[in-house]
C-alpha cells in the first residue's frame, strides 16, 4: 500500500492527465506497465529492408491464426461419408467426406468463405516462404554468431514446424490432391524399417486411408502445432530483445551501440502499418488469384490421379528428393524388405536438415572466436560461409526444381528421362560448382572494394596531362563510405599447437584442417598504414 | 581443449576486442585499423524544408486512413450487393472479389499511410542505445550459484540421494503409461502386416469399370483399350470401401497376345491378350494412372516410375523396385472377365514385414 504523500501525488498526476491519465493510472496500478513503456518504449531498432522477412513471416502468422480461426467455425474435420448437396453443380450427390463437403461449403455457400480460405492458404505459404528468406538472411550475414546460436536453432525448429503446419493444413479438405500427398506419406513412411508398417497403421488407425487421419491432423493442425509455435514465436521475439538487435556495418556504429529508431513513435508506425501491408497484399492475392480449387480436383479416391501433380511449394524438396533416386534401390534381406529408395531421400534430407541446424556451433568451433558479434558481416567479407551457403541453396533448389520434373519435361519439349537425369547429376555436382563460383566472386568482391578504398571510384572522367598523357580521374570515396568496405572480421587460418600435454589430438588437427579450408584464401581488410600510402602515392 | 590454440593467436590482444576480453579465436586483430569516423551529417527530409511539402505529406496521411473508412464500407455493402447465389459459380467470383478488394484497401491505405507519416513526418533522427554483454554480470552470477547452493542445502537434494534418485526414477516412469494409450491409435488384435497381404480379389470375383461398378465383357476390351477396374461388388461395401479401393485398384489392358512376354508359370494369367495389373504404385503409392499405348508402358504421375506392359510390368524407369503385381484374369461361363485369384503377393509401397 502506499503512503499518504505519494497517494497525494499520484492524485495530482491524475488531474493532470485527464481521463487518458486516469485510464493509464489505474492500468499501471494493477500491472506496472510503466516500467515496460520505460524499457521498451524508446528501445532502438536498427532500419533494412532485409529485416522487414521475419516481420513478414511474423505477419503472415497472425494473418494466418486470424483466417483460421474464422474457418474451424464451419470446418467438419470428419471422414464420414456423405452425399454432397452445396451450390457447385458439378459434384452434387457425389458422395465425399464430411471434411471435403464442408470446405466446398465454405467455399460455395459461404459469404466470404471462400476468400477466407485463400487468405489462410496464400498467407500459408507466405508464412514458410518468408522465414525461409529470413534464414537466408540470417545466415548470409553471419547473424546466427554468438550470442545468437540458440535463436539459430529455434527458428530453425519454427521453420520445420511451419513446414508442418503447411502439410496438415493442406491435408485436410480431404480432396484428390491432398489425398495423395498422403498415401505418398503413408508409402514413405510403411518404408522405414522394423517401425513403419506400425506406425502407418496408428497413424491412420488400420489401413491407409481409414476415417481417422483428417480429425487427427486437424487436432494437430488448431491445437498443438500453433500452441508450440506461438511459444517458440514468443521466445525468439524475447531473445531479440535481450540481444537487442543486429546492425550492418556503418559509419557511428559499433559493436557496443545499436543505431536507429526508437519503438516510439516511428518504429511502431513503420512495423505496425508493415503488418496492414502484408495482410493488404495476402487479402489481394486472395481476392485476385485462386488457390487450391478443390472443386477442381474431387473428393479423395485411391483410385483416380491427375499428370502434374504438385505439392504446395514448401514440400517440393522431399518430393524432388524422391524423384531423383535410381532405380532398383530396394532389396530383401534377412527375410525383411529395405526400401532404400525410401531411406536414402530421408537420411538424406535429415542430414540436410542436422547440418543447416547445427551450423553456427560448427563455424564457432573452427573460428575459435567466443566474442559477441552484432555488426552483420556482407556476405562478401565471410566468402567460405557465403559459398556454403549458396552450395546449400543450390542443393534445395535442385530438389526443388525436380518435384516439378514431369512439367519440365512437358513445357520444355524434353524426355521425362532426360530432366531426371540431369537433376541428379546437378544434384551433386551442383553444390560444388556453386560452392567454387560463389567463393571466388566473393574473393573478387573483396579485392574490388580494396581497390576502391585504396585508389577511389572510376570516375569516367578521362584527363590530359599537361605531357600529353591520358589518365582517368578516380574519385576517392568519402570516409563514411569507405568505413563500410573496411571494417569487417578477417580470420587466418588456425595454427596448430600442442596443447598443455605437449599431445596434438585429433581434434585439433580436425579443427586445423576446417580452419584451413575456410581462412585459406583471405583478402585482408585495408589498414589506416596501407590507406596512408596509397594517398602519399596519389598526391 | 581447442580454447588453447585460439589464446596462443591472440592472447596479446584479446582486452583490446570484444565484451569483457573474450577469446578472439583466430580472429586477425589488426593494430592500426582504419578508425571508425562515426556519425554522418544528418541530412533533413524535403518535408523538413519545405513546409508545402511537410503539407501535402500531411495530405497524403489523413487521406489514405479515410481511404481505408472507404474500403471497409465497400467491403461490407459488397457482402450485401454481391450474395451468392445458388447453383450460379459466378456470383461466388464476384463475392470473393469486391469483399476481398474492399479489405484490401481498407488494409494497404493504413498500412502504408502510417509507413509514410513515420518515414515523412515523425521526427527522424535516429537514437543511439549502448549493447550490454548478454551474460550477467558476475554479481548476478555469483548470486544464481548461491541461490542454487542454498537451494541445495536448504532440500537436502544433493545429500539425500535417495530421494534425488528415486524422484528421478519417478519422473521418467511416469510419462511412460502416455505411450501405451498411443496404442488405441490403431484396432486392436489386428496385425498391420496381415492386413497388407490380402485384397478384395477371390476366385470368380467379376473385373467392373471404376467407377460404377459394370461388370467387363471380354468382349468388350478392344485392342489397345485400357479400363480402369474395381472388384464387382466394391460399390456396395458399406464400410471400408476406400480401403478396400486402395488395394484392389487394377488397370485392365490389351495387347496383342505375341506382343506379350509371359513367363511359363503365368502362361494362362492373361486371356486373349487382356492383361490385369495392380494400379497401385510399387513404390510409394500413387496410382499408376497414365497408360502410354503405342510403347505399353505405364508411368505413375507422382514419382515417374515406369512399367513396361509387355514385360511382366517391369521397372523401366524411375524409383521403383518391384513390378506391379499381376492379376490372374479369366473369363466366366458368360463372357465377363474375372479373377482366377487374389494377387499372390501383397501390392502397393514396399513395407518392412513383406518378404
Amino acid at each position: 500500500m502506499s503512503t499518504a504523500t505519494t497517494t497525494t501525488e499520484l492524485v495530482e498526476t491524475k488531474k493532470s492527465g485527464g481521463l487518458t491519465g486516469a485510464a493509464a493510472n489505474y492500468i499501471d496500478e494493477r500491472t506496472s506497465i510503466s516500467t515496460a513503456v520505460k524499457e521498451l518504449g524508446r528501445k532502438i531498432f536498427p532500419d533494412h529492408w532485409s529485416f522487414l522477412l521475419g516481420e513478414v513471416a511474423l505477419y503472415s502468422f497472425v494473418i494466418i491464426l486470424l483466417s483460421g480461426s474464422f474457418l474451424t467455425f464451419f470446418f467438419s474435420a470428419s471422414m464420414t461419408p456423405v452425399e454432397y448437396d452445396g451450390s457447385y453443380m458439378p459434384l452434387k450427390g457425389v458422395e465425399m467426406s464430411a471434411a471435403m463437403a464442408s470446405s466446398l461449403d465454405i467455399s460455395f455457400d459461404i459469404r466470404g468463405g471462400l476468400l477466407m480460405r485463400q487468405v489462410h492458404h496464400w498467407a500459408a505459404l507466405l508464412f514458410v516462404a518468408a522465414i525461409g528468406l529470413h534464414m537466408l538472411r540470417i545466415y548470409f550475414t553471419g547473424a546466427f554468431r554468438k550470442p545468437r546460436e540458440l535463436n539459430w536453432v529455434i527458428g530453425f525448429v519454427l521453420f520445420i514446424l511451419a513446414m508442418a503446419e503447411g502439410f496438415t493444413g493442406y491435408s485436410l479438405p480431404d480432396d484428390l490432391l491432398s489425398g495423395n500427398g498422403l498415401r505418398i506419406i503413408d508409402g514413405m513412411v510403411k518404408g522405414m524399417p522394423l517401425v513403419g508398417t506400425w506406425i502407418s497403421f496408428l497413424l491412420f488407425g488400420g489401413e491407409f486411408p481409414g476415417e481417422a487421419i483428417v480429425g487427427r491432423l486437424y487436432s494437430l493442425h488448431i491445437l498443438l502445432l500453433p500452441a508450440i509455435i506461438v511459444a517458440l514465436i514468443a521466445m525468439h521475439l524475447l531473445f531479440v530483445v535481450v540481444h537487442k538487435h543486429t546492425q550492418y556495418p556503418g559509419a557511428g556504429r559499433t559493436n557496443q551501440n545499436v543505431v536507429g529508431y526508437p519503438v516510439l513513435p516511428v518504429y511502431a508506425a513503420k512495423a505496425g502499418g508493415f503488418f496492414f501491408i502484408v495482410f493488404g497484399i495476402v487479402m489481394l492475392m486472395a481476392s485476385l488469384f485462386t488457390i487450391n480449387p478443390i472443386w477442381n480436383y474431387g473428393p479423395y479416391d485411391p483410385s483416380p490421379v491427375s499428370a502434374g501433380t504438385q505439392p504446395d511449394w514448401y514440400i517440393g524438396f522431399a518430393d524432388g528428393a524422391l524423384r531423383l533416386i535410381p532405380p532398383g534401390l530396394e532389396f530383401v534381406w534377412l527375410d525383411r524388405t529395405w526400401s532404400f529408395n525410401i531411406l536414402i531421400p530421408l537420411v538424406t534430407l535429415g542430414l540436410f536438415i542436422l547440418v543447416v541446424l547445427i551450423y553456427p556451433f560448427i563455424e564457432a568451433w573452427v573460428t575459435g572466436d567466443k566474442r559477441e558479434h552484432h555488426i552483420l558481416d556482407r556476405p562478401r567479407n565471410a566468402p567460405t560461409r557465403t559459398a556454403i551457403g549458396a552450395a546449400g541453396v543450390t542443393f534445395y533448389a535442385v530438389l526443388w526444381a525436380t518435384a516439378s520434373s514431369d512439367i519440365i519435361a512437358t513445357h520444355f519439349k524434353v524426355t521425362m528421362e532426360g530432366v531426371i537425369h540431369t537433376m541428379q547429376f546437378l544434384a551433386i555436382v551442383g553444390p560444388f560448382i556453386a560452392f567454387f563460383v560463389t567463393k571466388r566472386i566473393c574473393l573478387a568482391l573483396q579485392k574490388k572494394d580494396r581497390e576502391i578504398v585504396l585508389h577511389g571510384y572510376e570516375s569516367g572522367r578521362i584527363v590530359r596531362l599537361p605531357g600529353g598523357e591520358y589518365i582517368e580521374v578516380h574519385q576517392p570515396v568519402d570516409e563514411y563510405e569507405r568505413w563500410k568496405l573496411v571494417s569487417y572480421n578477417d580470420y587466418k587460418p588456425l595454427m596448430i599447437r600442442p596443447n598443455s600435454q605437449g599431445k596434438i589430438t585429433v581434434g585439433q588437427k580436425a579443427r586445423a584442417g576446417m580452419s584451413r579450408w575456410f581462412f585459406e584464401d583471405r583478402i585482408e581488410p585495408v589498414s589506416s598504414t596501407e590507406l596512408e600510402r596509397s594517398h602519399s602515392d596519389h598526391h | 581443449m581447442d580454447d588453447n590454440s585460439g589464446k596462443d593467436l591472440t592472447a596479446a590482444d584479446s582486452s583490446s576486442v570484444g565484451h569483457e576480453g573474450a577469446p578472439a579465436g583466430t580472429a586477425v586483430v589488426v593494430r592500426d585499423a582504419v578508425a571508425n569516423p562515426g556519425f554522418p551529417p544528418h541530412r533533413p527530409r524535403v518535408t523538413d524544408l519545405n513546409p508545402s511539402a511537410e503539407r501535402r505529406a500531411e495530405r497524403t496521411v489523413y487521406t489514405l486512413f479515410y481511404l481505408s473508412i472507404v474500403g471497409s464500407v465497400f467491403a461490407i455493402v459488397a457482402y450485401m450487393v454481391f450474395p451468392i447465389i445458388p447453383e450460379e459459380p459466378d456470383s461466388v467470383r464476384l463475392n470473393n472479389l469486391f469483399i476481398g478488394l474492399g479489405l484490401t484497401l481498407a488494409l494497404l491505405a493504413i498500412g502504408i499511410g502510417a509507413v509514410h507519416w513515420g518515414k515523412a513526418l515523425m521526427f527522424d533522427h535516429e537514437g543511439v542505445d549502448e549493447r550490454h554483454p548478454v551474460r550477467g554480470s558476475d554479481e548476478t552470477r555469483e548470486r544464481a550459484v548461491e541461490i542454487f547452493h542454498e537451494a541445495n542445502v536448504e532440500s537436502g537434494i544433493g545429500r539425500r540421494t535417495l530421494i534425488r534418485n528415486s524422484l528421478i526414477g519417478a519422473l521418467i516412469a511416469f510419462p511412460l503409461p502416455a505411450v501405451v494409450l498411443f496404442r488405441g491409435l490403431g484396432p486392436q488384435d489386428t496385425n498391420p502386416a496381415a492386413l497388407l497381404e490380402h485384397t478384395m480379389w477371390k476366385k470368380g470375383t467379376r473385373l467392373a469399370i471404376d467407377p460404377t461398378g459394370t461388370p467387363i465383357k471380354a468382349s468388350d476390351v478392344t485392342l489397345g483399350s485400357a479400363f480402369h477396374v474395381i472388384p464387382e461388388g466394391l460399390q456396395d461395401l458399406g464400410h471400408g470401401k476406400l480401403e478396400e479401393k486402395a488395394k484392389a485398384a487394377v488397370l485392365l489392358m490389351r495387347l496383342k497376345p505375341e506382343d506379350i512376354n509371359e513367363p511359363a508359370d503365368k502362361k494362362d494369367w492373361s486371356y486373349d491378350g487382356i492383361v490385369a495389373y495392380s494400379k497401385i504404385c510399387t513404390h510409394v503409392g500413387c496410382p499408376v494412372a497414365l497408360y502410354e499405348q503405342q510403347t505399353h508402358t505405364l508411368l505413375c504421375p507422382c514419382h515417374q516410375s515406369q512399367f513396361d506392359v509387355t514385360n511382366q510390368c517391369e521397372v523401366i524407369f524411375g524409383p521403383a523396385k518391384r513390378p506391379l503385381p499381376q492379376l490372374p484374369i479369366t473369363v466366366d461361363s458368360e463372357g465377363y472377365l474375372i479373377a482366377q485369384s487374389d494377387f499372390t503377393e501383397p501390392v502397393g509401397p514396399s513395407f518392412w514385414e513383406r518378404n
